[in-house]
């Protein structure tokens, strides 16, 4: 109960944004509801989405895929070949997406799924490159190659096109992230959902119960692909374009930094890991224009100037000093000031079931 | 027939680059379990040393130098990865390959910082800039340093993995780790040294990728990572004759296959590696799944 009334408090807030005027300097360059800002926080509340469908794949049913950014892609490119080149309306164009997308979801995702651990990431790995290539180079009249493709305006409806409305584009994407959210926090507590989890835990006890885990991965892996290739759409209407930045490897790369840098099987922290990673991928750049970096020093400047490097460097820290990510810092951050305590709760800990990781340890002491 | 020992020799020259990459990649994940997504960073990095050293020393003289710079410039980078980053990880299997990733997106980044994202050209000496006349078809001479620097370090491995004593812990590490350990050696100084002769190989590759595109950017490392990745998988993890067998074959394939149709070959290759996955019912190391 507690939960869903700050899920909705979370909601009313970010829908109240374009409403407001506040200023927050040195975090955006104008008031709250000035294009410039909706469009990045939309871009930041896409990711967010985004990375709750990767993270069912990967902190909830524990598979790793390195194809995710393919349904992205999808999403993406069917809708805009489809305005474009075809004719088709736009609402038309983008239920064809989603279509294509729960299609090839369900294929790869049958035919990748006979694998397991490392082998499922690269044969998805492979898959994601195979549509790369396809979009980068396969028909550049048709996908416009590296450039990518702008959507064709007349086809957009006017309440979603022009700086004027960009504010309806920043409640289109916080009306994905709710969808997202919701739905797969539905899921996630429902009996298909639990199972899911069990495979991460433990596959083969689930075989034990005489269950199939193929099926609740390939539900997950089904899922994951349509919200994501939903992401594409929306995606794709915030930038008036498709763009194949969304095709490559560091993409999907990307989707798997922000899960663990939130916090994998984590709502709050995956949420909080996407709209930081698309906050620093996109204003890190801006930045590096600014006058207070380009004064520093060039050995500096340089690295500051790159994005990938300080998301990179932080994704390896956080591996490192933060396992389970940003979720767990308030709990982190609680045991250390009850030293106490905590040693109190590790030593009963210890006496009941035996040795125990650090990790188990963390987990435990704020409860108690 | 001249065109079929071009594209035979083009495809060899990229075979040889990808064995450089995949024999590390192979005996790295056969020996450890670690997918090392940074791999394609130790290229870059070669690469880059290598240029820089080049770019100060002229002709032929620069690019011996270059070839040192480039080997221990890729392996200080993958001791040190080894020691600072996998190392701590042990316990930690899956951190240990994200943790990779996380140095394969940020050490790029790091390099486009340095030398920026337009490609850096490599300027060949005389003797390695022209054509070597093979039954009729023009063969540029880089095909062959690449083809020759290939089979030296299969060659040197085969001999090392074979007949020393450090190639004996080596072998029995990948066949069974904790058995190596239980007897009494230090199978942590075996993944120090796999790692950096993995990391060597790739700086050389970085160095000879620079010289048979006349040019490389901060990126590249990372496309050859992805079909490196191919041959490794295709070639069982671990097994040393598999990636070389391996690296042919997909050099080949890709070449011929990009000349009936372009980009026909990337995606074949990248299409069969999915196939191979799933049709061979075996684990990565080739055991029954």
């Amino acid at each position: 109960m507690r939960r869903t009334l700050a899920a909705l408090l979370a909601l009313a807030l970010l829908y109240a944004i374009p409403y407001s005027t506040i200023r927050l300097p040195g975090v955006f360059d104008g008031p709250l509801d000035s294009p410039g800002v909706l469009q990045l926080l939309a871009v930041c509340l896409v990711f967010a989405g985004l990375a709750l469908s990767y993270d069912l794949l990967f902190g909830h049913t524990g598979i790793m895929s390195f194809g995710h950014g393919l349904f992205v892609t999808g999403g993406m490119y069917v809708t805009t070949i489809l305005v474009n080149h075809a004719g088709y309306s736009l609402l038309i164009s983008a239920l064809a997406g989603l279509g294509v997308g729960l299609g090839a979801a369900i294929v790869l995702g049958a035919v990748a799924l006979r694998v397991d651990g490392i082998g499922f990431a690269m044969v998805t790995l492979a898959f994601g490159q195979a549509v790369s290539l396809l979009v980068v180079s396969g028909s550049p009249g048709l996908t416009g190659g590296e450039q990518g493709q702008t959507l064709n305006a007349a086809a957009v409806p006017a309440a979603l096109s022009g700086i004027r409305n960009t504010a309806n584009l920043y409640w289109l994407a916080l009306a994905y992230l709710a969808l997202c959210a919701a739905l797969l926090w539905w899921l996630t507590t429902s009996v298909p959902g639990r199972m899911m989890r069990a495979v991460k835990e433990n596959q083969q006890r689930v075989e034990v119960l005489g269950l199939n885990p193929y099926l609740f991965k390939l539900l997950a892996f089904v899922v994951a692909g349509v919200l994501a290739t939903g992401g594409g759409v929306v995606y794709l209407l915030l930038l008036g374009g498709a763009t194949p930045t969304v095709s490559g490897s560091d993409f999907t790369l990307g989707l798997l930094v922000m899960v663990v840098l939130g916090g994998a099987g984590r709502r709050w922290g995956v949420v909080a890991g996407g709209v930081l990673y698309a906050y620093a991928d996109q204003s890190l750049t801006r930045l590096s224009g600014s006058s207070s970096v380009a004064a520093l020093p060039g050995l500096l400047r340089g690295p500051l100037q790159q994005p990938l490097f300080l998301l990179g460097v932080s994704f390896v820290a956080v591996v490192f000093f933060l396992p389970g990510g940003l979720a767990t810092l308030p709990a982190r951050l609680r045991t250390s000031t009850m030293p106490i305590r905590r040693m109190a709760i590790t030593r009963r800990h210890r006496v009941t079931s035996g040795p125990v990781t650090g990790k188990r340890q963390e987990e435990v002491a704020p409860r108690g | 027939m001249s065109t079929l020992i071009l594209l035979a020799a083009t495809g060899l020259g990229l075979a040889a680059l990808y064995f450089l990459v995949a024999s590390g990649l192979s005996l790295i994940f056969g020996l450890m379990d670690v997918l090392n997504f940074a791999h394609g960073a130790f290229v870059a990095v070669g690469g880059y040393a290598a240029w820089t050293v080049a770019d100060h020393v002229a002709g032929t003289l620069g690019l011996g130098l270059a070839l040192i710079a480039a080997i221990a410039g890729g392996a200080a980078l993958a001791a040190l990865t080894e020691l600072f980053v996998i190392r701590p990880l042990y316990a930690r299997p899956l951190d240990q390959v994200l943790a990779t990733v996380g140095l394969g997106l940020a050490i790029p980044a790091l390099l486009q910082a340095i030398w920026g994202a337009d490609p850096r050209t490599w300027t060949l000496p005389g003797w390695l800039a022209g054509t070597v006349n093979l039954l009729g078809a023009h063969v540029p001479t880089v095909r062959f340093l690449l083809i020759a620097a290939a089979l030296a370090l299969l060659g040197g491995l085969r001999l090392l993995l074979s007949r020393t004593r450090a190639g004996l812990v080596v072998r029995a590490g990948v066949e069974n780790r904790e058995m190596v350990a239980a007897l009494g050696i230090d199978v942590h100084r075996a993944f120090t040294g796999v790692f950096a002769l993995g990391g060597a190989a790739a700086g050389l590759a970085g160095l000879l990728d620079g010289l048979y595109q006349g040019s490389m950017s901060p990126g590249d490392g990372t496309a050859l990572l992805i079909f490196a990745f191919v041959v490794v998988v295709l070639g069982r993890m671990g097994s040393l004759t598999g990636t070389a067998v391996a690296s042919a074959a997909v050099g080949l394939v890709q070449q011929f296959a990009n000349y009936l149709s372009p980009n026909l070959g990337d995606e074949s290759v990248v299409i069969l590696l999915a196939a191979v996955l799933l049709l061979r019912r075996r684990d990565l190391k080739g055991r029954p799944a």
